[in-house]
């Protein structure tokens, strides 16, 4: 009995330390800094931060802009979400940008920001981010940072592996995650392995206009494609892509898809297909999708539908596309600065595979295929490795590089940052995350030349980081410091959504060019008035035209009178200040749509149809001057047979 | 004359040239809002922002004090001022040609003179903004009148305003002092 006692004594007392110890640990990991991290966050008020960080957001299907090293967010950028607070989406002008085969679609789930590049390092010219969901691609223009074209992607369901671009953004790709029916059909979902495919998407971005084309499709096995980048330096030619369920599992993927030891990398010879295409060796197939871009005159969107598009089959282009066999179930592709080295996150395998560009050519050139999928071969795994990283982590899944010979792998499972060196493969250094990371970012981390001083772990889950908000808690990054041996913590920051990915780049390519007001002079918009001399109300049937103008601190016409219950009546409201940060807002009583939030020298048009008899006021959102509060009007709605006489007036 | 009075004489008047190319006076205004600044500049012919937009900017910020609207075409002696400058290059380089040391004189009385009407004429127009305010503006302050300095610095409301003269009127002040360094170098020494 006594020795049971002292037993159960010794395994509470055992328990006890491992709680206490445990406690000491936790509380260690989350104050564990020690020196001068807020001084390296730090940024001075008036001062500005040395990066621009564009994130993710996720479901909100927009983008955030935020500083690094402070983390602060700027901006959000409506994508592919309507955004009442600003009209994107709503506003006559820009509501055609979310036009697509299946609809207006106001919402998606946008994951990858992706800087235009030169030469292999970002130009600032452009960003792109994909929709997952409704399959699209969108541009941003960095002048504006606003959303300037969006191209939906046909043949596709699910643009996971997008947008990552070539060296000099020839192309921007998209691969579909989920393989569908092509063209779509009504055919059992068992029959997945025979009817199934998918297509990797090349979009050229003219050189001229800066506007995008689907210019062809790769018609591929039928398995999920997952991520992509292009290749770079001797690589140039080359774009790669990860899938997986190569297993062609149409129902519980996350047992039937983790079969194989080995998914596969698809390598893509664009430039091969460039030829091919030229040869006329695609096919023309019908297949609806919408581009929708803003006109650079109108500053309005117009939505084009276009209803063909050029395929390349495999089949009929030897050398255009081969598989490098990966383990298990891979996510990230990254090709290091050098162009040499293309390296795996696979989720579930137990080392990072590297593989070696030169080796897969020679490997190619001496036919060490290891059979072939629909005509795709796939070449051997020994003779295309460089190397395999061990002891990685659990749940590698997605690597930069710091410029300096090292890269740096999120590890989802473990939920770390696992740092190696590329050539030796050996793991120097690792740093805990919260929680569970999924993307990293370093400044110009896929690029030739990356501004290597931070990473940003972009993790899925916080906890117990921050101030709970109820169930729903915020979104996080985490700044670390790269610049010494040994990876260091500085900051917790929030993001806006889920920030699936981010891009960094130096604060001064962007900012010299960042746009301040919209010259009047230049406003093409053809519902514009240039002046308040201009302003007029104008009927044409039951559509009522209002052409107004916004200026510190009046709207012309502010009284307007002889508008009917059952009108459609379009606020066309053009600001005509010139100065830097004087955007005003317009509020109309009753507005079932949005709001407009209207930039200096810009004009947005909302559509109003008023339902009640009445007089309803309209006014200024944007607190805009000292007499903001006195920027308002008044709308008088009369019975539909009434015959109160259309005017309009101000300061009478 | 010497040959040394009438290169002067010359060179005063072709330099007068550039006073096209450069501002007479310039406005700065600062302001808690404006931390890049709003500056006016005033040209022979006409008055611009330093920036595209900063003179509508500041019409813009007036119209509460109830400040006229600065346009620069409402300004007659704008339209005049490029012959005045014109005639007097012209007649600056006539003397050079002719060195007739009474027309060199009466070249410099009337520069000054008219130099000393242009600073008059500046002076009420910036009264005239200043003073003359619309009973109905949104902003009144009992007492307080906007006049801009023509010399120097003063606090408006928010604004701080500076007035200094630029570039051109230094051209014109040089022009001036080439012509007296030609009439003292070419002085005739009596009972010689």
């Amino acid at each position: 009995m006594k020795n049971i006692s002292k037993k159960f004594l010794f395994v509470a007392l055992g328990t006890l330390f491992v709680v206490v110890l445990a406690y000491v640990g936790c509380n260690q990991s989350k104050s564990s800094l020690s020196g001068n991290e807020a001084e390296r966050v730090y940024v001075a008020p008036g001062n500005y931060d040395e990066f621009y960080l564009f994130t993710s957001g996720g479901f909100n299907g927009q983008m955030g802009v935020m500083g690094l090293p402070s983390g602060r967010h700027f901006k959000t950028i409506s994508v592919f979400s309507q955004n009442p607070e600003t009209g994107y989406g709503y506003s006559e002008e820009t509501k055609a940008m979310l036009n697509t085969t299946y609809g207006f679609i106001p919402w998606d789930d946008a994951h990858h920001p992706e800087l235009s590049m030169t030469d292999g390092v970002p130009d600032g010219r452009f960003i792109f981010i994909n929709g997952n969901n409704t399959p699209r691609v969108a541009r941003i223009d960095l002048k504006e940072f606003e959303t300037k074209e969006i191209i939906e992607i046909p043949n596709s369901a699910g643009n996971h592996g997008s947008p990552f671009v070539t060296e000099n953004t020839e192309y921007i790709v998209a691969s579909t995650r989920f393989s569908v029916p092509i063209p779509q059909s009504d055919v059992p979902i068992s029959s997945y392995k025979e009817n199934f495919k998918g297509t990797i998407s090349f979009i050229k971005l003219d050189p001229q206009t800066e506007k995008m084309n689907l210019e062809f499709q790769i018609i591929v096995p039928g398995f999920d494609y997952d991520l992509a980048h292009a290749g770079k330096g001797p690589s140039h030619d080359w774009a790669f892509f990860t899938s997986y369920n190569s297993e062609q599992a149409n129902t519980l993927l996350e047992i039937n898809a983790s079969k194989n030891d080995k998914d596969f990398i698809a390598a893509v010879n664009w430039k091969k297909a460039e030829q091919y295409l030229k040869e006329g060796k695609a096919k023309t197939v019908d297949a609806e999708y919408y581009r929708n871009y803003i006109d650079d005159k109108t500053h309005t969107a117009v939505s084009q539908l276009n209803k063909q598009v050029k395929v390349l089959d495999p089949k009929d282009c030897p050398g255009m596309i081969y598989y490098l066999p990966t383990p298990k179930s891979p996510h990230g592709v990254d090709v290091d600065p050098t162009g040499q080295y293309i390296v795996a996150g696979g989720k579930l395998a137990t080392v990072i595979p590297v593989h070696s560009f030169d080796k897969m050519i020679k490997a190619i050139e001496g036919k060490q295929f290891d059979g072939e999928v629909n005509g795709i071969p796939i070449l051997k795994y020994d003779a295309v490795v460089a190397g395999e990283v061990s002891n990685p982590g659990l749940g590698p899944l997605h690597t930069e590089f710091d410029g300096n010979g090292y890269a740096y792998t999120s590890s989802f499972i473990s939920s770390e940052i696992v740092k190696w060196k590329l050539g030796t493969w050996e793991v120097v250094d690792r740093i805990p995350t919260y929680y569970s990371i999924g993307h990293l970012c370093i400044p110009g981390g896929d690029s030739k030349k990356p501004w290597g001083k931070y990473v940003v772990a972009l993790n899925k889950i916080t906890k117990d980081r921050y101030l709970p908000t109820g169930p729903e808690l915020t979104q996080s990054a985490q700044l670390i410091d790269i610049t010494g041996d040994k990876m260091k913590l500085l900051l917790d920051f929030p993001t806006i959504g889920e920030p699936h990915y981010a891009q960094a780049i130096p604060a001064e390519i962007l900012m010299k060019n960042s746009q301040k007001i919209y010259k009047i002079e230049e406003n093409g918009n053809p519902y514009a008035v240039k002046s308040e001399k201009d302003t007029r109300v104008e009927r044409k049937g039951n559509e009522v035209h209002v052409y107004m103008s916004a200026i510190r601190s009046h709207f012309s016409p502010d009284n307007i009178e002889g508008i009917k219950v059952g009108d459609v009546v379009y606020f066309h409201v053009t600001n005509l200040e010139q100065d830097w940060d004087i955007p005003h807002g317009f509020a109309m009583k009753g507005m079932n749509n949005a709001e407009l939030l209207i930039m200096p020298g810009q004009t947005l048009s909302i559509k109003w149809e008023p339902k009640k008899v009445g007089v309803f006021p309209f006014y200024c959102s944007d607190f805009c001057s000292a007499l903001h509060q006195e920027m308002q009007g008044y709308i008088r709605v009369s019975p539909a047979n009434s015959n109160v006489q259309l005017s309009y007036s101000l300061g009478k | 004359m010497k040959t040394k009075s009438a290169v002067l004489i010359a060179i005063g008047a072709l330099i007068l040239i550039l006073t096209f190319f450069f501002p007479l006076w310039t406005i700065d205004l600062d302001a808690p809002q404006y931390p890049e600044g709003l500056g006016l500049r005033i040209w022979l012919n006409e008055i611009s922002g330093l920036r595209p937009n900063y003179l509508q900017n500041i019409n813009g910020l007036n119209h509460y004090i109830g400040m006229k609207v600065i346009e620069p075409d409402a300004i007659p002696e704008m339209d005049i001022m490029p012959y005045i400058m014109v005639f007097m290059i012209l007649f600056g380089l006539l003397n050079a040609y002719l060195r007739n040391k009474n027309l060199i004189y009466i070249w410099l009385i009337l520069f000054v003179i008219l130099g000393a009407i242009g600073i008059y004429d500046f002076y009420m127009w910036a009264y005239d903004y200043g003073h003359n305010l619309n009973p109905n503006a949104p902003i009144k302050v009992p007492g307080m009148t906007y006049m801009p300095p023509i010399l120097g610095s003063k606090q408006l409301l928010n604004i701080s305003a500076q007035s200094y003269p630029s570039v051109a009127t230094f051209i014109i002040l040089i022009s001036i002092l080439l012509n007296v360094a030609a009439l003292y170098i070419g002085r005739e020494k009596k009972n010689a």
